[in-house]
């Protein structure tokens, strides 16, 4: 962690407000919310509680288990299938330096444009369903993947390569015991920012382009009835799980093999 | 170690000719009448409505949004880096809501801000506002303690020692925070334009494939938000070029 | 002759670093390459590991031409070459795929003992000290049974007391395993401590200057006159009177 020692922190509290500290921040917010709620006559906002209760009525009528599976299939697929193309095709543009420079300004300019900008060209190709949304995730993953990845091939100790190569490792084999434990930390990094942007993206290529999902839900939650606790109870989820998507990427970064690329930071 | 061949430029220009020929040949033959051929792109791009006010909104909005989530985000993450008990208090709330796709609180920001400008503008500043207060509040607590001792050791009371010494040596992490956050930004503004406005270049794509299905303004909107982007990428990357922040990226790509 | 350098010469743009190198090496010899920094000897030692093509000349090994990194001839950086992603174990064995699991074993288990890591085989090299992680790459190198080992300015970024137990480390194992060694230094006490020979280059373009026998049997008596007269000959030979 590094970090400030404590002596030099001009406000830094006893152990046991510590422990409390974390949970005061958000109670706030939540009590703010519902006095900002309960004094706003007429708001179409709802207070927290009925944020809840709304949870619990997605629940009763099975829509938020449905919901919830819909929007992670599509995450995964996407995102895996991103990760199968852009890690081979990071490590070989990363190896082959004429070979990035070739590519690399088509990769620049199709990096900026928001992959939502792709779903009038989702649907025209994939029509209204999971198979554009999944493709929506994997155009909004492949190029931060196959980026970083360049980036850490680029980043191996030239030590490394060099020590491979006196043992006779060659092509393959080098990419395999050198290469890719070598980009491991690095990567696992651009993959949990990655996974972020995929989970963000889901959320609007379903309020646009499928009629499922977190996202749907929002969008059909206001358009059909103004039920704008259920709005706020969708915004919870996707908050939670995007939280529980990081947390799980996060832990990877505690693998033995790949701690030695965190030390210091 | 490698080579710097002088041919690439040749290469990347051969690639994306072969590419975009690829594109070319591929609807020649698969005869579509939907999907536009590169020419029909070009020539769509010349007579794109309102090209130029679009644009300008897009702008707009994002200088709006973005740089309140920088002239915001900065100060707060200085505070949550320096006050431990404040991030404390802030973290669990902040890890909270950053993972809401900030297109999700589109419902509320119409409630708020009614069909208009400051409904974007809202979701571009959410979506900046975080990546920006993180990377300011991690650059903080990864400044090395030797700093801190070293300015303390000259006299520098705290608000002098975030001044002079803090935010300095956060400077680089800051503008590479400031990258990232454009870039969710841009995205954003996209999708925001798409679902809560009538104008700008997320408008312009949804709209064109609405009405009437003219799939090469389509094209070539996606190809103007890219170029655009690309030169304001290019413009942010710029201050890391800057002289007082250089010597955190020797790196020299 | 073990390893013949014929007409080495070497540029690195315009700038002339090596300037027509003949050296020859026998079986089993200790020779350190001694020169100040900048010299081309860094150059000459990856010329010789066959990671840099030299422009003129050319370097042979048992009569055979180097044209690339071979396994029978292990390069040991400072202690950054180790990996860090693999425990000390699997560092130690990482040449040793073509080996059968029993014998590999086995060898992990010798050289580990032989350079003092027991009891640090599931450690990572993050949780090990330099000396230990420079013994570690000399480990790993000597696991694949190496004829010649190079070594670049190995201790160069250890602190000057676990250098001299590295020093006394790597005798004690070259004595075991009577590798022939090449051993790159801008040290002019090391070098006389170490080498059965050693060879002196010149500042840019490094040219040989001198090649001095070191004849005194080993363990070195650092305060024997003979010592003495071999360190103060190289020390005037570079140029420098021995005085602070």
């Amino acid at each position: 962690m590094g970090g400030l020692p404590s002596q030099f922190l001009s406000c830094y509290p006893p152990p046991d407000l510590r422990r409390v500290l974390p949970f005061t921040g958000l109670a706030l917010f939540v009590l703010a919310w519902h006095v900002a709620v309960a004094s706003s006559k007429g708001t179409l906002v709802p207070s927290p509680l009925a944020a809840i209760q709304g949870i619990i009525e997605l629940a009763e009528k099975g829509l938020l288990a449905r919901y919830v599976v819909a929007s992670l299939f599509r995450v995964t697929w996407g995102y895996l299938a991103a990760l199968v193309i852009a890690v081979p095709l990071g490590v070989w543009l990363g190896l082959w330096r004429r070979g990035e420079e070739a590519v690399n300004p088509i990769l620049q300019l199709l990096r900026p444009i928001s992959p939502l900008a792709w779903i009038p060209i989702a649907i025209l190709w994939f029509g209204v369903g999971d198979v554009s949304a999944v493709f929506l995730i994997f155009l909004a993953s492949l190029l931060p993947l196959t980026l970083t990845t360049v980036n850490a091939v680029h980043n191996i100790e030239s030590v490394h390569l060099a020590a491979g190569r006196n043992f006779g490792l060659t092509g393959r084999e080098l990419v395999r015991s050198v290469v890719l434990p070598g980009i491991l930390p690095q990567l696992i990094v651009g993959m949990r920012i990655t996974l972020g942007i995929a989970w963000l993206v889901v959320v609007a290529a379903e309020m646009i382009a499928v009629n499922s999902g977190l996202g749907f839900l929002i969008i059909d939650a206001r358009n059909a009835g103004n039920r704008y606790d259920l709005v706020v109870a969708g915004m919870i989820l996707i908050g939670l799980i995007g939280v529980g998507l990081d947390l799980l990427m996060r832990r990877l970064e505690r693998l033995p093999g790949v701690r030695w690329g965190y030390v210091g930071e | 170690m490698r080579d710097e061949g002088r041919g690439t430029r040749y290469e990347s220009i051969l690639v994306t000719a072969v590419l975009v020929a690829l594109w070319h040949f591929a609807v020649m033959a698969t005869g579509t009448k939907i999907f536009p051929s590169p020419v029909a792109v070009l020539r769509g791009l010349n007579d794109l409505p309102h090209l130029g006010a679009y644009t300008r909104d897009s702008l707009f909005r994002v200088a709006c949004g973005y740089g309140a989530a920088v002239l915001l985000g900065i100060p707060v993450g200085l505070a949550l880096g320096w006050f431990s008990s404040a991030a404390r208090a802030a973290n669990p709330l902040i890890q909270m809501l950053r993972p809401i796709s900030p297109l999700a609180w589109m419902p509320l920001s119409v409630i708020w801000f009614g069909v208009s400008n400051l409904a974007p503008i809202f979701l571009i500043f959410l979506a900046s506002f975080f990546p920006v207060v993180l990377a300011t509040m991690n650059g903080v607590r990864n400044v090395p303690p030797v700093y801190v001792q070293a300015g303390r050791n000259f006299g520098l009371s705290t608000g002098a020692l975030i001044a002079r010494v803090i935010f300095p040596a956060v400077l680089p992490r800051i503008l590479v925070g400031l990258r990232i956050a454009f870039g969710v930004a841009w995205l954003v503004l996209v999708a925001a334009e798409m679902i809560a406005v009538d104008s700008g270049l997320g408008y312009l794509i949804i709209d064109a494939r609405n009405a009437g299905k003219r799939y090469d303004l389509v094209v070539g909107g996606m190809l103007l938000i890219g170029a655009i982007g690309l030169v304001l990428d290019a413009l942010i990357r710029r201050t890391e070029k800057l002289k007082f922040v250089r010597w955190a990226f020797t790196e020299g790509r | 002759m073990k390893v013949l350098f014929r007409d080495i010469s070497h540029d690195f743009g315009s700038v002339r670093v090596l300037d027509d190198i003949n050296l020859s090496v026998v079986a089993g010899e200790f020779v350190c390459i001694l020169g100040p920094s900048g010299c081309g000897k860094s150059t000459l030692l990856n010329i010789a590991g066959g990671f840099v093509a030299p422009m003129e000349g050319e370097v042979s090994i048992d009569g055979e031409k180097v044209s690339g990194p071979d396994p029978r001839r292990i390069f040991v950086f400072q202690e950054r070459g180790v990996f860090p992603w693999l425990t000390v174990e699997e560092n130690i064995g990482f040449g040793l795929f073509r080996q059968g699991e029993k014998e590999k074993r086995e060898r992990i288990a010798h050289y580990v003992q032989l350079v003092g890591l027991k009891g640090f085989e599931k450690s990572y090299p993050r949780e090990l000290s330099g000396g230990m992680k420079q013994r570690l790459e000399v480990a790993r190198a000597l696991a694949v049974d190496p004829d010649v080992l190079y070594l670049d300015e190995p201790f160069g970024a250890l602190d000057s007391i676990t250098r001299l137990q590295m020093r006394r480390e790597l005798l004690r194992i070259w004595q075991a395993e009577r590798k022939t060694i090449l051993f790159v230094t801008h040290d002019i006490e090391e070098s006389v401590q170490l080498a059965d020979r050693v060879v002196v280059l010149s500042a840019r373009p490094g040219r040989v200057r001198r090649v001095v026998d070191i004849d005194i049997p080993h363990p070195r008596d650092l305060s024997d006159p003979r010592y003495i007269a071999l360190r103060d000959e190289i020390f005037g030979e570079i140029g420098l009177a021995h005085q602070v």
